[in-house]
């Protein structure tokens, strides 16, 4: 990616009375990539999602969306993003197609255009059977579909999307999914927040991982993964509710061990050997599963937590 | 459409022609007018002050809290100022065209006597918004409807029965006259009486009307800063 970035942040804090949701936070985001934010509920993310969106106001740090200020250029710098914000936030009692033309009318947009791109998009969403439908008769997934689709409806540079995919079932994650990579192709630069690993995962050219308000880390999904952790994990569980008695036994086996409370993750480079050897001295888990490092070993490493508590 | 017909039909039907048959019967005239006449513009004034309050609570607090739309909204180019004046335009149309309504209505039952009349529409729409002004700032930093509930009971029910809606103030003894006096909707009341009839002096129309753009000019003001603080902190 070249050019001059399409966002930069310096230090922000956001600050809610006695409470700092925002510690400072800094990054930079270049023109075209899908660039997330990964970190559990109460992190920071939305807080940093609504500064960056031009609608809060941080309490400190600098901040620069298309080469504007916020400050000074709130209302232009909204005209050329697009928000999906967690909850959907559609008029129940409009129809799709209404929702979609009476957001485009926020934006100033003509009648002629909001019509003809409101029928581009419901084909993009695959809402174009339910145009006349009332929106409190859709399911969960076709109206985060709408939110999207309203989004979209400004042509915008940017598109911000916090927490896209929470609650949907996984058909309806992936098509999600499969429509942000047919932005991303087009050439719409993306952030997006998640607390899921997975979505982090195959959605994002780079992210930051946050936790209590800060960045703990940054960088590509795979890079982050291969600094941070080893190539696979080993996960044991035992009938048990303390894990704890195991460490000492296993510690030899792994170049790092978690215990967590359900379970024990040996952090090794060859899972199938490992276990191999394990089996040889005699150590019988009730269940054992190999994996290949994710997010969730990433994060767990810097915070000690895991992404979902 | 139809219940915007039908509710002034049934009122002034009720009150004007079936109470108005007793009255006129057993008191004479009301101030030199059937009671039908009396109560006519009172009731377009109450249901200005009424589709000020509904649109003004509970769906603003839907539109802060619940459904979140207002938040929609504050990610598009308009400022929380816009989306104020927005609502308040709307209360406003809502309630103009209610009152073109009204006054077909009681022009049908024959209880208008000016051509002041032609102005109701808009004092319909003035009471409306000087109701929706405050009521939208008050809603926008609400955390529940619970605080909706009391002020149905102990402020628009009462206003509705007690602003000289009914009867006129002269009704009430000297030392009451003035508490009725700064109640919003005695206002919207007398400003309708005056358009119906013709009458009343320019001071107390100027006043009328004064008090009433004062709470638009109030509500805007508080509004402004409620729905920022609330959309976009």
């Amino acid at each position: 990616m070249t050019g001059d970035p399409i966002l930069e942040a310096r230090d922000l804090v956001k600050r809610f009375g006695e409470i700092e949701a925002v510690k400072g936070v800094s990054f930079t985001i270049e023109r075209g990539e899908s660039f997330g934010f990964l970190g559990p509920n109460g992190a920071g993310k939305t807080s940093t999602m609504r500064m960056i969106s031009a609608v809060s106001r941080p309490s400190s740090g600098s901040l620069t969306i298309f080469g504007l200020d916020p400050n000074i250029n709130g209302p232009v710098i909204r005209g050329r993003l697009g928000v999906v914000p967690q909850e959907d936030t559609l008029e129940l009692e409009l129809s799709v197609r209404q929702n979609l033309e009476m957001f485009g009318r926020y934006f100033d947009l003509p009648r002629d255009t909001l019509h003809e791109r409101a029928s581009e998009l419901l084909d993009f969403a695959q809402l174009s059977e339910r145009a006349n439908d009332k929106v409190d008769d859709l399911s969960g997934g076709m109206k985060r579909r709408l939110t999207i689709a309203r989004a979209l409806i400004n042509r915008p540079e940017l598109l911000i999307l916090d927490e896209p995919t929470t609650g949907l079932d996984p058909q309806a994650r992936h098509l999600l999914w499969e429509r942000l990579y047919r932005l991303k192709r087009e050439g719409v630069t993306q952030i997006i927040t998640t607390h899921y690993m997975d979505e982090a995962e195959q959605l994002c050219d780079r992210l930051v991982v946050m936790d209590h308000g800060t960045i703990v880390a940054a960088g590509p999904p795979r890079e982050l993964i291969a600094h941070h952790s080893t190539r696979e994990v080993v996960e044991l569980r035992f009938g048990t509710d303390d894990h704890e008695e195991h460490h000492e036994r296993l510690a030899p086996f792994a170049q790092r061990i978690e215990v967590l409370p359900d379970r024990i993750l040996l952090y090794v480079d060859q899972g199938d050997d490992t276990l191999q050897e394990i089996h040889r001295v005699g150590i019988v888990p009730a269940s054992a599963l190999v994996r290949r490092s994710s997010l969730e070993d990433v994060f767990l490493r810097l915070t000690g937590r895991t992404l979902v508590d | 459409m139809a219940s915007t017909v039908l509710f002034p039909i049934f009122y002034l039907t009720a009150l004007g022609i079936g109470v108005g048959h007793l009255v006129n019967n057993h008191s004479g005239l009301v101030q030199g007018q059937t009671y039908l006449h009396f109560v006519a513009p009172s009731l377009l004034a109450t249901t200005a002050m009424q589709m000020g309050e509904s649109e003004s609570l509970w769906p603003v607090l839907a539109a802060v809290k619940w459904i979140r739309s207002y938040h929609a909204a504050a990610a598009s180019p308009l400022e929380p100022e816009d989306i104020l004046i927005g609502k308040l335009a709307w209360v406003a149309t809502r309630a103009f065209a209610t009152g073109v309504v009204y006054t077909i209505v009681i022009a049908a039952f024959g209880a208008l006597e000016s051509w002041w009349s032609l102005t109701l529409p808009f004092l319909g729409a003035l009471t409306a918004l000087a109701f929706a002004a405050p009521l939208v700032a008050f809603a926008a930093r609400a955390q529940s409807d619970g605080p909706f509930t009391v002020i149905y009971r102990f402020g628009f029910v009462p206003m509705f029965l007690f602003s000289a809606t009914f009867y006129p103030v002269s009704v009430y003894p000297g030392y009451l006259r003035p508490l009725v006096q700064i109640v919003p909707l005695y206002h919207g009341v007398a400003l309708a009486r005056a358009a119906a009839f013709g009458e009343g002096s320019l001071g107390a129309v100027t006043l009328h009307l004064a008090f009433l753009l004062a709470m638009v000019v109030v509500g805007v003001a508080w509004g402004r800063h409620t729905m920022r603080r609330r959309l976009v902190d």
